[in-house]
């Protein structure tokens, strides 16, 4: 299973890194997750008092925004190319797959949106004790991050116009990391990370179950 | 009902194959509501090729898909001894990488021996697209790729849908050639396809007989 699981992990970095599924790949919602801190100080003005204020904020929102991007490029064509079916009747479960996107996709989304992090973070002047907080948080909440967008692509894979659908399906279940990584930002707020890794345990944890099972259910 | 066949030990072929085989029992399949067929009892052994027949969308796929374990019968139990290898409309090879990398994938999950593929594209004459990327090739070359994978997995059971669709008189000839090769070692091998197959002594199923 190790080995299986280690193929399965290889080949999704290496389409999102590569050119497997449109060039666009893992930088796409980089660069979204970073035009959100450009044109935040367009919108409210370059105050420096409320972008200190907002600054983080914005960011998290912006992260959150960006995992819906990567969504339907994750499931659809490999269950559409066969790929899925092919897993499946080598005797390798839906679990097992989704687990391999999950881990494949955090790694082409959690750490380059981190390093892309400090850069929003200077666009939108949040300070040194700030940004370490921003960090931690996000170390915390992408790989939960990561689980969704693999749960819900799951979800999603059969359906015709399952991008759209995306987006809306995952903010719900995202709140909890929004509201506990944005509340560690506020003045003593800093116990809210246990609280999200805490919410980001469960939601990694659960999502290969279910999204293995959307995978079977899918089938049907 | 099904054995896990994720993880077997290289075992060597003949004892592999030699307690292969597989077995419907008082089969019945419905999709989208509609009963396909019923009351389908087959047993296919080492050694032999069992060819579905029947017109479209009489639920030839669906047997493919329910002796691969992609679908659930809805009464009937299946029980299938040994690996399966799966052939059906869809390539799952990557597009955009060259045919031996995009072979070598599979052959890496299937553990096949390290000349597999390469054998398995000189039986389907690929050898000269070894390095071109997948995306380029045409539907016949394509449905060949898609049968150099079924060969190059090594397992007793193979389960092909329509897998002579495409391809040119050569090509399936190829094609007959490696079917009758693989039951000659003790293979088993279900196809589905409307037409004639590419071998002789095949034992027919007409799936027509066993509509609800």
């Amino acid at each position: 299973m190790m080995r299986a699981l280690v193929l399965l992990v290889g080949r999704e970095i290496a389409l999102a890194y590569g050119a497997g599924r449109g060039s666009s790949g893992f930088l796409l919602p980089i660069i979204f997750f970073v035009a959100v801190a450009v044109i935040f100080p367009f919108a409210v003005g370059p105050d420096a008092q409320l972008l200190d204020r907002t600054g983080a904020g914005v960011i998290w929102v912006a992260a959150l925004l960006a995992s819906i991007l990567p969504i339907d490029r994750l499931v659809q064509s490999d269950l559409e190319q066969g790929f899925i079916d092919q897993y499946v009747a080598r005797g390798m479960s839906e679990e097992l797959v989704a687990l391999a996107k999950i881990i494949g996709h955090w790694v082409s989304f959690g750490p380059p949106l981190m390093l892309a992090c400090l850069l929003s973070s200077a666009l939108l002047r949040v300070d040194a004790r700030d940004l370490l907080t921003l960090e931690i948080g996000l170390a915390l909440a992408t790989p939960a991050l990561a689980a969704l967008g693999v749960l819900i692509a799951c979800l999603t894979a059969g359906l015709r116009h399952g991008a759209a659908l995306g987006g809306l399906l995952l903010l719900p279940l995202a709140i909890p990391l929004l509201v506990f990584g944005a509340g560690s930002l506020l003045d003593g707020g800093r116990n809210g990370l246990l609280l999200l890794a805490a919410a980001s345990l469960l939601l990694t944890a659960i999502t290969p179950i279910a999204a293995g099972a959307a995978l079977r259910a899918g089938r049907e | 009902m099904r054995k896990d066949m994720g993880e077997h030990a290289p075992i060597s072929k003949s004892e592999n194959y030699a307690q292969a085989g597989l077995c419907f029992n008082d089969l019945a399949c419905v999709r989208g509501g509609r009963m396909l067929f019923r009351g389908l009892d087959l047993s296919v052994e080492p050694g032999e090729i069992c060819h579905v027949t029947g017109p479209n969308g009489i639920g030839k796929s669906s047997l493919i898909r329910i002796a691969a374990g992609l679908l659930r019968p809805f009464a009937g139990t299946v029980s299938i001894s040994g690996g399966v290898a799966l052939s059906d409309e869809r390539l799952a090879l990557d597009l955009h990488q060259p045919l031996t990398k995009a072979l070598s994938y599979w052959a890496g999950h299937d553990r096949s021996a390290p000349d597999a593929v390469a054998t398995a594209m000189a039986e389907m004459d690929l050898l000269g697209l070894a390095d071109i990327p997948v995306r380029m090739f045409s539907t016949g070359q394509r449905k060949r790729a898609n049968i150099a994978r079924v060969l190059a997995m090594n397992v007793p059971i193979w389960l092909l849908d329509e897998p002579a669709n495409g391809l040119d008189s050569a090509s399936a000839n190829a094609l007959g050639q490696a079917m009758a090769a693989h039951v000659a070692n003790g293979g088993t091998i279900l196809a589905a396809s409307h037409t004639d197959l590419p071998v002789t002594k095949v034992k027919t199923l007409k799936l027509a007989d066993y509509i609800a």
